[in-house]
C-alpha cells in the first residue's frame, strides 16, 4: 500500500510554545490510522496539520514536510483544493443551520456545481456513503439540526463525502454521542475505508483497537510509538506507551 | 498511579493463582505419598482434594472474565489475563491426573502384592519440579525457568519410554500380576501427561512475557 502522507522532521510552534517535536510518520493510503495520548500531547494538532487548519491559528509556525501524494502541502500548495481534498469531521457535530439537502449540497455548490439534477445525486450517493440515507431521505427539506446528535454526526460526515475527499480526518467524532450512534460511526468509517484514507483522533483506546490498522502514540509533542494496532495494543515496545494504553498514567 | 483499584485487582488474581499453585503441589504430593506407601485412606483424601482445585480454577475463570468486561485489558495485563484463563486449564488436568493417579493406588494397595516400581518415585520428582518451576515462573516473570521446564520434559518422556519397556518385560515374563503391571502403565501415562501440562503452563507463561506462543505471534 502507497504512502498517502509521508511527514518529515516536522516541528510546530504556537508563539513561544513547541507543540510537535520532530514528527517523521507516514500514513498509508486506504487505511484508518488512529492517534492516541493524553490531552495536549499534540495528536489534535498533528491532524489539523494534515489539511493546514493551523493556519487559521495565530502564531502557528511549522517546520519540516508534511508530503500529500509526494506534494509539500506547505509549499505553494492550493488551500482550496487540499480542503476539497482533505475532509475533516470534528468532535462535535456542526451541521450547517440549514437543510440536510443544503447541508451536504453546500461543498459541491461552492465548487461550482449548480444542476439540481446533479446535486440531488450527490446529496444521495453521499447520505448513502455516510449510512444516513434511508433514515433522512423523506426529510431532506428539513433542518439538519433538528435531528439526533449521532446523526447530525453522520450528515457531517455525508457533507465532507460530498466534495469527493481523498483523506477524512476525524477528530474524535464519537466523542460526544451515545454508544450505539458510536457503534454506527465505527461501522461506517470500516465501510469508508475502501475509498478513503482517514485518520481518527480518540481518546477511547477500545476504539482504535477496533478500527484502526495503524496507532500513533504520542506524549509531549512526540510520536513516542507508531506500529500496527494489533501489536501497539498487545505487544508495544515502549514503557510510556505500555504505561498509557494500560492506564498506569495518562 | 492510575487505576489502582485495576491494579489491585491482577495483584489478587496473583495470588489466587499462587494459592492454586500451591493446591495442585499438595494435590501430586498426596497422590505421589500414596502411591509410594500404598496407602488407600491417603489415596482417597488425594482424590477428595481434587474439589479444592476444581473450586479455584471457577474462582480464578470468573475473576478473569469479570476483569476482561469491565477493565478491557490490552498490552501485559491482556496478556497476563490470558495466560492465568489458560494455565488454570492445565492446572486442573493436573489435579485430574494426580487424582487418577490415586484412583489408581487404590486398586494397587487392595490387590495386597509386593510390586515395586521404581519409575514412579523418578517420574514423580521431576513433574513435581515442573510443576513447582512453571508456577514460579509466572510469579517471578522468568523465561529462563520456562525454557528449564520446556527441557525438563525430555527426562519425563524418557523415563515414561523406559518404565513402558520394563512394564512390556514384565508382562512377558510374569503372567500373573498383569492387572498390576496395567494399572502401573497408566500412572506413569499420568506423570507423563502431568509434565505436558507443566510444559503447556511454562509456554503460556512466555506468551505473557514476549506475546509470542510457541514462536506465534497471538495477536
Amino acid at each position: 500500500m502507497a504512502d498517502k502522507y509521508q511527514i518529515k522532521d516536522l516541528d510546530l510552534f504556537y508563539g513561544d510554545f513547541q507543540a510537535l517535536t520532530d514528527v517523521n510518520l507516514n500514513i498509508e493510503e486506504k487505511q484508518i490510522t488512529a492517534f492516541i495520548g493524553p490531552s495536549g500531547c499534540g495528536k489534535s494538532t498533528l491532524l489539523k496539520t494534515l489539511n493546514r487548519m493551523n493556519d487559521l491559528v495565530d502564531g502557528c509556525r511549522i517546520t519540516g514536510q508534511v508530503l500529500l501524494d509526494g506534494v509539500d502541502i506547505y509549499d505553494n500548495y492550493d488551500v482550496n483544493l487540499l480542503r476539497k481534498n482533505v475532509g475533516m469531521v470534528f468532535q462535535k457535530p456542526n451541521p450547517f443551520p440549514m437543510s440536510i439537502y443544503d447541508n451536504i449540497a453546500y461543498g459541491p455548490r461552492t465548487h461550482g456545481i449548480r444542476k439540481k439534477a446533479l446535486l440531488d445525486d450527490i446529496v444521495e450517493e453521499s447520505l448513502r456513503k455516510a449510512a444516513i440515507w434511508d433514515e433522512v431521505k423523506d426529510r431532506l427539506k428539513r433542518n439538519a439540526l433538528s435531528v439526533s446528535g449521532g446523526q447530525q454526526q453522520r450528515i457531517c460526515i455525508a457533507r465532507a463525502l460530498a466534495v469527493e475527499p481523498e483523506v477524512l480526518l476525524m477528530d474524535e467524532p464519537t466523542s460526544a454521542l451515545d454508544p450505539i450512534s458510536t457503534n454506527k460511526i465505527e461501522d461506517l468509517v470500516l465501510d469508508l475505508k475502501k475509498y478513503y484514507t482517514i485518520v481518527i483522533v480518540t481518546h477511547n483506546m477500545q476504539q482504535a483497537t477496533r478500527i484502526s490498522d495503524a496507532t500513533a502514540f504520542f506524549l509531549l509533542g512526540k510520536i513516542i510509538e507508531f506500529d500496527a494496532t494489533s501489536n501497539l495494543f498487545s505487544m508495544p515496545k515502549d514503557k510510556r506507551t505500555e504505561d498509557y494504553i494500560t492506564g498506569r498514567f495518562g | 498511579m492510575a487505576r489502582t483499584h485495576f491494579v489491585n485487582e491482577l495483584n489478587q488474581l496473583n495470588i489466587e493463582l499462587i494459592d492454586m499453585g500451591t493446591l495442585i503441589e499438595i494435590a501430586i504430593d498426596k497422590a505421589i505419598h500414596a502411591l509410594n506407601e500404598r496407602d488407600a485412606e491417603l489415596a482417597q483424601e488425594a482424590i477428595e482434594f481434587d474439589d479444592k482445585i476444581d473450586k479455584q480454577e471457577r474462582k480464578i475463570e470468573q475473576h478473569c472474565i469479570k476483569l476482561l468486561m469491565n477493565q478491557q485489558p490490552v498490552a501485559k495485563d491482556l496478556r497476563m489475563i490470558s495466560c492465568v484463563l489458560k494455565i488454570i486449564t492445565d492446572m486442573e488436568r493436573i489435579g485430574d491426573h494426580a487424582s487418577d493417579i490415586s484412583e489408581l493406588t487404590k486398586r494397587i494397595s487392595n490387590d495386597n502384592n509386593s510390586f515395586e516400581f521404581p519409575y514412579f518415585e523418578k517420574m514423580a520428582k521431576i513433574c513435581v519440579k515442573m510443576v513447582t518451576d512453571a508456577v514460579d515462573a509466572f510469579v517471578t516473570s522468568d523465561l529462563e525457568l520456562c525454557r528449564n521446564v520446556i527441557a525438563m520434559d525430555d527426562q519425563v518422556d524418557a523415563l515414561f519410554n523406559e518404565a513402558k519397556e520394563s512394564i512390556i518385560a514384565s508382562l512377558q515374563s510374569n503372567n500373573n500380576q498383569s492387572d498390576v503391571y496395567v494399572d502401573a502403565l497408566m500412572i506413569v501415562k499420568y506423570f507423563e501427561r502431568i509434565g505436558d501440562h507443566a510444559v503447556n503452563i511454562a509456554e503460556w507463561v512466555i506468551f505473557s512475557i514476549t506475546g509470542m506462543h510457541k514462536d506465534i505471534r497471538i495477536v
